[in-house]
């Protein structure tokens, strides 16, 4: 029923463009998309490990800026009067770059921070995602700092023998957006069904109950990290390709807390979570833009915060899973058993 | 030498202020183990409560500042009592995610309410600086410098001495204990967090004149008062204070020996070393609270 659901959400979305003409909405979707795939990817880290990272938005603009850079080229000096020169490769080397550097990255925060867990985590974090930034702001020479890095090109699919695909158009990287998110979720799926899922959430759950079966947590933890940071990556790369231009910005602490709104308000530690609650606010300030001014809407948005977290604390889908399953349950009297599957992680 | 000596008179005024805000996130976090992400907007509100206090009702430059910090210690009050009480028992990141909740809603507000311009205030000190020797030092500044020293004198008197401190700390070591020996913990923790946001707001208010006043000012505060805490270990106050001037120390000499555009850093350095070497903090006790 779940891979039903499934298939019936990806065939909605695919076909969202074939009656949505307006080239503002279908940008709205495409960057909200962009930062579903970074909240999918905090999911991993909060949902199912119970690490809150609130400086998630590091590793999307490494993402963002190794990309940028790889596809633009650099030139810069280094110490001793050397120079590091570097001519610009395709996009598409940006992109793995970019996950490749960002998923490096999370396991050095990751071995830094997991021997001090709980608040402590949640501050090395925020604090490595300000040093990326006054990096970002202050290294001139390779960034660009407040000037931003412009005319990034767009992402180009190599196609056997017929050259390439250069994706310029919003149809093509919504559909793009779309692809990587999918194989995103199916990635995140698979491995929480797997041996190391089961092993996140025993730690989760009863962390002296899992080292005593033999689980590592330091091993665990960090390989959650890396692959968490480095799905943030490929969101960040996508987001330098589609919007082209990059500056320090990126990494305020403001989009940090987009995506973690995101993962609480659709519930964290479901698949599905993320997906649902990225689409409700990253489409909200839309919604909101025609009846309040920016600052209302920053108003509205904590307010709605702070609502979730009192209304729903488990987040819009893991409560109504619950809900579907009880009354399903109620009509044909399933043992309780048959509740296990469907979607409803519980944390004890 | 002589340089080296202006940026130790620089470090103590700005680790006054930087104490202040320490102690009173330490307090919080010590004592109800809340992370409190509206620390820096109590920091910008007590800013603006000085800019209206002097500018919209043009009174007195030093009365502003016991405004400033009645009025941190109500706000601080209305949000214990509509935001953390019912969220009482629940887990640490839902606190912590809801003060995220209200210090976005917070900060939106100043900016709808203030604008997002610079205000500046004007001080009835004198253009001139106080020379002595070497180093020059602004009449102002030294007024935030005693200002603060004499607010962090008065929390330790208030947490040593008084019948209110020694139930902060009895709640601190054991709430549960406390709370059969008699001790009010609803009232401790309100208070706790009373207390706590009016220094963040006193701070604010000393700071505010010295630089620029605006809606975000409160967000760099935050995470450097943040770094002290984590710095001093948590809960601990005589850690925070010294935790504030190494900070302001830290700062100091990061932009004056390698980058101004890298001051800001140096918090996160700081946090990111200690966790790496000490994660107790400096000056933890043998045993962790929180």
């Amino acid at each position: 029923m779940r891979a039903g659901l499934t298939i019936l959400a990806v065939a909605a979305l695919a076909s969202v463009p074939l009656w949505l003409r307006d080239p503002y909405l279908l940008n709205a979707l495409i960057t909200t998309g962009i930062f579903v795939i970074g909240a999918m990817s905090l999911n991993l880290l909060l949902g199912f490990t119970g690490q809150l990272s609130l400086g998630h938005i590091a590793f999307f603009g490494i993402g963002a800026y190794v990309s940028a850079l790889t596809s633009l080229g650099f030139d810069i000096g280094l110490p001793g009067g050397f120079r590091l020169v570097h001519e610009p490769w395709p996009p598409i080397l940006g992109f793995v770059l970019a996950i490749l550097i960002a998923g490096t990255c999370g396991y050095f925060v990751g071995l830094l921070s997991f021997r001090v867990r709980g608040a402590y985590f949640v501050i090395v974090t925020i604090s490595f995602a300000e040093v990326v930034r006054l990096v970002a702001l202050n290294w001139v020479d390779l960034t660009q700092g407040p000037l931003a890095l412009t005319n990034i090109p767009s992402i180009a699919l190599p196609l056997a023998g017929l050259g390439e695909l250069t994706l310029r158009t919003k149809l093509q990287n919504y559909y793009l957006v779309l692809a990587v998110g999918l194989i995103a979720y199916l990635l995140i799926a698979r491995l929480v069904h797997s041996h190391f899922g089961r092993a996140m959430r025993g730690l989760m759950e009863n962390e002296t109950l899992a080292v005593s079966v033999g689980i590592d947590v330091t091993r665990t933890l960090t390989l959650a990290a890396v692959i968490s940071a480095a799905i943030a990556g490929a969101a960040g790369s996508l987001y330098a390709h589609y919007i082209r231009i990059i500056d320090p910005e990126v990494f305020a602490f403001i989009n940090t807390v987009t995506m973690v709104i995101m993962v609480i308000s659709g519930g964290k530690g479901s698949l599905a979570g993320p997906v649902v609650g990225g689409l409700i606010f990253g489409l909200l300030p839309v919604a909101l833009r025609p009846i309040m001014a920016p600052e209302a809407q920053w108003i509205a948005y904590g307010g709605v915060l702070i609502a979730i977290l009192f209304v729903l604390p488990r987040g819009i889908v893991p409560s109504l899973a619950q809900r579907f399953a009880a009354r399903r349950s109620g009509k044909t009297a399933l043992p309780p058993v048959a509740l296990a599957d469907t979607g409803v992680k519980e944390r004890v | 030498m002589s340089e080296f000596l202006q940026h130790l008179v620089n470090m103590l005024v700005l680790g006054g202020t930087y104490a202040l805000l320490g102690i009173g996130l330490t307090l919080i976090f010590g004592i109800m183990n809340v992370v409190n992400f509206t620390h820096g907007v109590l920091y910008t509100f007590g800013a603006y409560i000085m800019f209206i206090v002097v500018h919209q009702l043009g009174l007195n430059f030093f009365l502003a500042l016991p405004v400033a910090v009645l009025a941190g210690w109500l706000l601080g009050a209305a949000i214990e009592l509509t935001l953390l009480r019912p969220l009482r028992g629940s887990d640490i990141d839902t606190t912590m995610l809801v003060m995220i909740g209200a210090w976005i809603a917070m900060q939106s507000g100043a900016l709808w309410i203030w604008g997002g311009v610079a205000k500046s205030v004007a001080t009835p000190f004198p253009e001139a600086p106080l020379v002595l020797g070497p180093v020059s030092v602004s009449w102002l500044r030294l007024f935030v410098l005693a200002a603060a020293a004499f607010l962090i004198l008065v929390t330790y008197l208030l947490i040593n001495r008084t019948r209110l401190g020694r139930a902060m700390r009895a709640t601190f070591q054991d709430d549960d204990t406390a709370s059969l020996m008699g001790v009010n913990v609803d009232l401790i923790y309100t208070s706790t967090f009373a207390i706590g946001s009016s220094l963040a707001a006193a701070a604010g208010a000393l700071l505010g004149p010295v630089y620029v006043i605006f809606p975000q000012m409160g967000d760099l505060a935050a995470v450097k008062a943040f770094a002290i805490v984590i710095l001093g270990g948590l809960g601990n106050i005589t850690g925070a204070v010294i935790g504030g001037f190494i900070l302001a120390l830290a700062e100091e000499l990061g932009a004056g020996y390698v980058s101004s555009g890298y001051r800001d850093a140096m918090g996160f350095v700081i946090i990111i070393a200690v966790l790496i070497f000490k994660p107790t903090g400096l000056f933890a006790r043998s045993e962790r609270v929180g």
